[in-house]
């Protein structure tokens, strides 16, 4: 009797092994065939990615007859410019990455790789405000709408608002609060219509709206292949939208209530580092570390202007435009400003005066003046 | 699996062309860039006359070109 147990135990284990071997065969082989209908999956997708893009160069081949410069040409050529440095503006340690106007014409803010934010007066030079961050390289700078509150955020991957209070010995960073967070750093900010919502991106490929007093991620934008460097929201006339442009030498137009990309602009051969909206906001410029500003028509849906000399070899950090859009002014990493006859595609003027790279550009609301920040540690005001 | 990640990357890639591809492409006059180029231009002039650092302002006007006054204190 146990001799026949014995056996057919032994025998059940025969068979479970061979069951076991059996399965794994099946599996392996449904493995397999699974590899090969994603391979197939990732060719025919490949392909129709590939029409896609070939047919979206057409239809815009289409609609290009003719060059900006040549519209121009029956335009007024500009006289000389006279601009200079009005004023200096003296008291970071170290490099300034970024800067902004408040609406008032008259403050502006800086901030630095040191971690200092400083709130300056631009007609007497003093500084009415100064904070310290926690973190080094403030990437980001913005002014509230209301000219009450900053914004700023750098490595420490956060964009945080300081509301500003007219008591001078109040302590600033008692008040911070936190409203962005991403996962990698901060490399601009900007409030959008209101106090209330934030516009951030960021080094991890993402931009995001925030809402300042939750610090509520309100929605977020995908589409980036590499880190975010810059971003621009349109004139409030022309509705919700804001342009980026990245690492991945597109600029994107996006969307702010559904959070799509609803146009994708790749020309350059480099990062880019500034997008700024044409003051009709019919239009767009960027500045690429290819040394090259772009003008791209949203309407006409590509590339209408490239702003460029064989002489100037150096990447452009910053670009804005003048108040009428005539005027683009480009900081470069050869520590020089020049100035472009948007329309024409001609240079008017190159800037001297700043020791280091100028790393921001911002045309003061009025369009009055625009001021530089540098890697040589202070700001300029042109006029 | 970098092939999984590879799929789910062209797959979105693909939804976002198509997108492009079916923007509304209203009427073609009003895409074609001498157009555009024509209302930029207009833009322009229409506002050059504002432009303080196109045109130049009087020196009285643009409060950082007149000369700071230093106050005695």
């Amino acid at each position: 009797m146990s001799e026949w147990c014995i056996c057919s135990v032994f025998a059940l284990q025969k068979v479970s092994i061979i069951i076991v071997i059996f399965a794994c065969v099946v599996c392996k082989y449904i493995i397999y065939l699974s590899e090969v209908q994603l391979n197939e999956t990732l060719a025919h997708l490949k392909t129709e990615s590939e029409t896609l893009k070939s047919k979206l160069e057409e239809e815009r081949a289409k609609l290009h007859d003719v060059e900006l410069h040549q519209v121009a040409e029956k335009v007024e050529g500009l006289g000389q410019f006279v601009m200079k440095t009005r004023r200096t503006l003296k008291g970071h340690g170290n490099k300034v990455l970024c800067m902004d106007w408040c609406k008032d014409k008259r403050r502006i803010v800086s901030s630095s790789q040191d971690g200092k934010v400083i709130v300056w007066d631009a007609f007497t030079t003093n500084k009415e405000h100064a904070v310290t961050m926690p973190c080094t390289w403030v990437m980001a700078c913005a002014y509230a709408p209301s000219g009450c509150a900053v914004a700023c955020g750098g490595l420490d991957n956060k964009c945080s608002v300081y509301p500003l209070s007219l008591d001078k010995n109040e302590n600033l960073a008692a008040k911070k609060k936190s409203v962005a967070m991403h996962t990698n750093y901060l490399s601009a900010c900007s409030f959008t219509n209101s106090d209330m919502q934030i516009l951030t991106s960021s080094g991890d490929g993402t931009c995001a709206l925030w809402d300042v007093e939750s610090g509520q991620l309100l929605q977020s934008f995908h589409g980036h292949a590499a880190d975010v460097l810059c971003l621009d929201l349109a004139p409030s006339e022309t509705g919700n939208t804001f342009v980026s442009g990245g690492c991945d030498k597109k600029a994107n137009v996006w969307d702010m209530r559904s959070g799509q990309c609803i146009q994708s602009f790749e020309t350059h051969e480099s990062d880019i580092n500034s997008v700024r909206y044409y003051p009709s906001g019919d239009a767009f410029a960027s500045g690429s570390d290819d040394a090259t500003c772009r003008l791209y028509d949203l309407r006409a849906d590509r590339e209408v202007a490239i702003y460029s000399k064989e002489s100037i070899i150096f990447g452009v950090s910053s670009v804005d435009f003048s108040l009428s859009g005539r005027l683009l002014f480009g900081g470069y990493n050869d520590y020089t400003i020049n100035v472009w006859d948007v329309l024409k595609g001609t240079r008017v003027s190159i800037l001297f005066g700043h020791e280091n790279r100028v790393s921001t550009l911002r045309v003061s609301p009025d369009g009055t003046a625009f001021c530089t920040g540098s890697w040589d540690h202070t700001l300029r005001i042109w006029a | 699996m970098t092939s999984n990640s590879n799929l789910s990357n062209m797959r979105r890639l693909v939804e976002q062309l198509k997108l492009e591809a079916s923007v509304e492409r209203i009427k073609v006059t009003e895409r074609l860039v001498s157009q555009a180029a024509a209302e930029l231009q207009q833009y322009c002039l229409q506002n050059a006359a504002k432009d303080a650092l196109l045109v130049g302002v009087p020196t009285g006007s643009n409060p950082f070109r007149e000369p700071r006054s230093c106050a005695v204190v």
